[in-house]
């Protein structure tokens, strides 16, 4: 990978960054609506376990999807504060229920790196590359894969 | 020329159905100069329209009509043919304009045939008038001249165009019966009219056929505006928002009241209702308006049909949200349909019973507190029960036994079963499989209800049952193992308040709750239960009963508590959550918190499942689809010496018991109870210990007399799930383990246990285990029966070999040497009744015992089964019925 900061302008993306199980994650910052602290949660019985559950978000309800489930990541054992990233896709608002928030970062998008052959797959269905930020690497999350949450999930749900 | 052209798709389609309905009441009416005057009118709009917009193709077919229709208005005499041509011709238009909407272009095509037959028709009337008429109507030469090229614009003045426009608006703005305005008016739709244009569109109980035309209420039309739907749906969800908003203040004032803001709030909370009902009064539309095609459609009918059908009307005002009016229109149709095909007799027919030739279809619609009633009643022959009743056993649905108890009207009732349609042919008109289940399912989704009733006979009605919108509705919070939920108030009729020493407490059968109600026995479940999200409740007798009705079916939802009633504005679920049938949507409460909306439906399906409708669930409609290997089997959920559950059919269950600790004795080497005035073993599964204080559970298999008692640690659940062994067993006792309910689940293998009990139990004498043992095929596509039968089969002495299906079974038939076949029924691919029949075809084979194993035994299918060559006929389940048959077969095959 070269250094191609003196490139064409225009080639960079910016991601709101959060951790989810330990592990850096990045979204792109266009498809992000709001932070928020997830608070009066309502779960829904009989839904896959991925959906943490509904909440009410300034008169909006948004369907919390709990990362570490989705991700196929350990569950939280400690007590912390959970945060989620809003965000909208085709009409609805979900929220993505991660352990911290972290900055937003600009990167080159053609220092974007492919999966690494040996990710998890479940893990690689939803990641659409990976960032080297310093000493730290950054997953970029497929906002619109992360929500399919569709026919495999509820088969078992 | 978008907009233009929109706006010409939504007017002409509005005139042509009007035009439909005129043209109806003039064939009846052919003197009535004013309705033709009407119909002339209209149509000249839409030709008029066409030339200016440039549509050659639309405006050469309506110039041709309009040339027959003012034949008419000359005095031409006015013939059933000739109103059939004109009103081909619309459908002709409306093909057209479909394609123009899809396209934005005129479809390409030819119109000749139609127009040739209209200029017959007209010169066939002009032949019989007798009188040249040509002079008088300078348009017919016109077409002739301009058949096969398009009409140019210019033959319409401006003049005339302005006004065609006006027209067409008005006639719109006071719909299908104010054809014409007299002075030209603003433009003006019927969306939102004053109340007194609705009362004015369609007078109430009046009878279609001779309803006078209301042209004398054009002034009306300077009342009412045309506004966008999207303008009157925005403003609704404001208004959604904004009790919402009342909602959280009322909140927020129940808990810290201050009286300084008190009155405000109350005069708000008005003023919001009052808005509230504002602005639904502007979505709500009379259900006249889900009636204007059913003229035409029964008029097609009765010709079709060879039958005289009078289709009354009544209540066509009645008002009830556009929303839940579009998802009724069709439903409204297909019923009307079927009671013309199916209802109403042919004119001979009826004259034979004694009634007037002609029938009746009467719709009619009113209000009853907080939703719409609508009926659609026949004076027909009225349901055939019998059919019904065997058609309800051959498909499945329900054996003989129980359908001998039931009563006509559950009977009835199947007809909402999923693809049921007893209409022995299928006609043009109905009868194609897709029949009143289909319209269930949509009055269903809008939290409607449906019922028949029907007199031999005399006729029938079906009554819908739905809620005036959907938007806004009142609830009952409930609060269920912590959580709150939100119960339509429209589906609750009592809230009962059970405690363990009332009058009022939840007692048990078997593992269903039920409660004694004013001496009926109603069904109970908990909410928490079928929420799946009942680990740690307590299962205390107390709690609250919302009693709920869905259709005629009754049941009670136990819940940990009731708060109150609450307006609750509907929103749909997310779509990643909308396939959980247990809730319709959910609602952002007044305290800011989100609910779920319980969908009374599928807690009906949920319950009804196993308690009062077993024909009723989701589940059924793949059964039927997909043969047997999807049918449900009730299973029993227990576990025994480990943590992970077993299941047993629950067919085999003779009891569950529990048995005091105390009561247990130890003899001879095994655990006994006393049980029913005899000893009964008890045996253990492995790992089990026998409690010894409190209480055992135990199941009970009996069977000629003798009982044992398998020792259980506990038992969980009932179920009905699809049984597939997914992984055969190698272990003694355990048949193999398959899914159920999501969980990995040990079958047990029943015919293990028994031998423990009683070491010959399957051994009688008259049956040991000979050196001539007699071969014994067993058919059956479920691994599960192969599996229970084969051990039992031969426990009673037979030399056992399966097979999964007809197919393969017929090969081993046919390459070695039986006494005797066992066969399933339904099977995918041959069933059990094509296998009997190529077996008694079998020159070889033709006198091999056959014996039928099914899940359906009715007088019906132990007909059939005779029919197709079987000897005997026994229900599944059944061991000693299936031993007895074999011995009967085999010792007379013997003697043969």
């Amino acid at each position: 990978m070269s250094n191609v900061s003196d490139h064409q302008p225009a080639a960079n993306t910016e991601y709101v960054t959060a951790t989810i199980g330990g592990q850096l994650f990045g979204i792109p910052i266009s498809r992000v609506q709001d932070v928020f602290k997830p608070e009066r949660l309502t779960r829904v019985p009989l839904a896959s376990h991925d959906v943490a559950g509904v909440l009410n978000l300034r008169g909006r309800i948004v369907t919390a999807i709990d990362m570490r489930a989705r991700l196929g990541l350990p569950k939280d054992d400690t007590a912390r504060e959970a945060m989620a990233i809003g965000v909208d896709l085709r009409g609805e608002s979900y929220g993505l229920m991660i352990d911290t928030i972290g900055e937003v970062v600009r990167v080159q998008n053609d220092e974007c790196e492919i999966n690494p052959a040996n990710l998890d797959p479940w893990l690689g269905t939803m990641a659409a590359g990976v960032h080297r930020l310093g000493t730290e690497l950054m997953v970029v999350l497929d906002i619109d894969r992360v929500l399919s949450l569709d026919a495999e999930t509820h088969a078992n749900a | 020329m978008d907009d233009l052209l929109t706006e010409f798709l939504t007017e002409t389609s509005e005139s042509l159905d009007t035009v439909d309905n005129e043209l109806v009441r003039f064939e009846q009416e052919p003197n009535n100069a004013k309705i033709l005057g009407n119909i002339f009118r209209l149509v000249h709009t839409i030709k008029g329209t066409c030339g200016f917009i440039g549509l050659p193709r639309l405006e050469a077919l309506t110039h041709a009509a309009e040339t027959l229709m003012g034949k008419f208005r000359d005095g031409m005499p006015v013939t059933s043919p000739a109103v059939t041509l004109i009103l081909l011709t619309l459908d002709r238009i409306k093909e057209i304009l479909g394609g123009l909407e899809a396209t934005q272009s005129e479809p390409a095509g030819e119109d000749s045939d139609l127009i040739d037959q209209l200029h017959d028709m007209v010169a066939r009337g002009m032949a019989a008038m007798d009188a040249p008429a040509a002079a008088q109507d300078p348009e017919p030469a016109l077409v002739v001249a301009d058949l096969e090229r398009p009409l140019r614009p210019g033959e319409v003045s401006l003049d005339e165009l302005e006004r065609a426009f006006q027209e067409t608006a008005v006639e719109d703005a006071v719909d299908a019966h104010e054809p014409v305005a007299a002075d030209p008016v603003p433009p003006i739709t019927l969306v939102i009219g004053k109340s007194e244009s609705a009362e004015n569109l369609n007078k109430p109980s009046q009878k279609m056929p001779i309803e006078p035309p209301a042209a004398d209420n054009d002034r009306i039309a300077n009342q009412s505006i045309r506004v966008n739907v999207d303008t009157l749906e925005h403003l609704m969800t404001m208004v959604s928002e904004l009790v919402l908003t009342r909602n959280q203040l009322l909140e927020i004032n129940r808990r810290n009241a201050d009286s300084g803001i008190q009155a405000s709030l109350q005069r708000l909370s008005n003023v919001t209702a009052e808005l509230q009902d504002g602005v639904m009064k502007t979505r709500m539309q009379p259900i006249g308006n889900a009636w204007q095609k059913l003229p035409r459609i029964v008029r097609d009918l009765s010709s079709e049909l060879g039958k005289q059908i009078e289709l009354e009307l009544h209540g066509a005002d009645t008002e009830l949200d556009r929303q839940v009016l579009d998802l009724i229109k069709d439903p409204l149709t297909h019923m009307v349909r079927n009671s013309a095909d199916h209802g109403l007799e042919t004119p001979a027919e009826r004259l034979k019973a004694g009634k007037p030739e002609q029938g009746t279809i009467r719709l009619s619609a009113y209000h009853e507190g907080g939703h719409i009633i609508v009926c659609i009643a026949d004076n027909g022959r009225g349901l055939n029960t019998a059919r019904i009743k065997a058609k309800a056993v051959a498909s499945g649905l329900v054996t003989e036994a129980d359908v001998e108890k039931m009563t006509e009207a559950q009977i009835h009732k199947f007809i909402f079963a999923p693809g049921f349609s007893t209409a022995a042919a299928v006609t043009s008109v109905s009868g194609r499989g897709v029949g009143m289940d289909v319209v269930r399912t949509n009055i269903d989704q809008i939290g409607g209800t449906i019922d028949v009733s029907s007199v031999a006979g005399e006729g029938s009605s079906v009554t819908v049952k739905i809620p005036l919108t959907l938007a806004i509705i009142s609830a009952l919070i409930v609060e269920s193992a912590g959580d709150r939920f939100a119960i339509p108030q429209i589906a609750v009729i009592e809230l009962v308040r059970a405690r363990a020493n009332s009058e009022h407490r939840i007692e048990r059968i078997k593992d269903t709750l039920v409660l004694r109600l004013r001496n009926r026995l109603l069904p109970l479940a908990h909410l928490s239960t079928l929420m799946k999200c009942d680990a740690g409740r307590t299962d205390t007798e107390g709690g609250f009963i919302v009693v709920t009705q869905v259709g005629k079916q009754t049941f009670g939802i136990i819940v940990d508590g009731v708060f109150h009633t609450e307006e609750i504005v509907v929103k749909p679920m997310c779509t990643k959550l909308r396939h959980i049938s247990m809730f319709s949507g959910n609602t952002i409460l007044g305290d800011g918190a989100v609910i779920l909306i319980v969908d009374p439906n599928g807690i009906a399906k949920a319950i009804g499942g196993s308690a009062i409708a077993p024909h009723d669930s989701a589940d059924d409609r793949n059964a039927g689809q997909n043969g047997k290997d999807d049918a449900l089997t009730s299973l029993l959920i227990f576990r025994a010496g480990s943590p992970q559950p077993k299941a047993v059919p629950l067919a085999l269950i003779t009891r569950l018991e529990e048995i005091a600790a105390k009561d247990i004795e130890y003899s001879n080497g095994r655990h006994m109870v006393q049980y029913r005035e005899q000893l009964m073993p008890l045996i253990m599964m492995d790992g089990v210990e026998i409690a010894t204080t409190g209480v055992q559970p135990i199941l009970v298999f009996s069977d000629d007399g003798r009982s044992m008692g398998l020792v259980v640690d506990q038992i969980t659940d009932i179920v009905e799930e699809h049984l597939t062994i997914a992984v055969a067993s190698t272990r003694d006792g355990v048949l193999g383990s398959a899914v159920i309910k999501g969980q990995a689940t040990e079958v047990i293998d029943v015919g293990h246990f028994l031998p423990l009990a009683f070491a010959d139990w399957f051994a009688r004498s008259e049956m040991r285990p000979s050196q001539n043992a007699q071969s014994l095929l067993l058919v059956d596509d479920s691994a599960f029966f192969r599996n229970m039968l084969a051990p039992v089969l031969k426990a009673a002495g037979y030399r056992v070999q399966v097979a999964s299906n007809a197919r393969d079974g017929l090969s081993i038939l046919r390459s070695s040497e039986f006494q005797i076949v066992v066969t399933d029924i339904e099977m995918p691919d041959m069933d059990g009744f094509e296998f009997a029949e190529t077996i008694r075809a079998d020159k070889r084979l033709s006198e091999l015992p056959i014996i039928a194993l099914s899940a359906i035994v009715s007088q019906a299918a132990v007909e059939r089964g005779r029919q197709a060559g079987f000897h005997d006929y026994v229900a599944k389940f059944d061991r000693p019925g299936l031993i007895a048959a074999l011995k009967e077969q085999t010792s007379m095959g013997h003697a043969a």
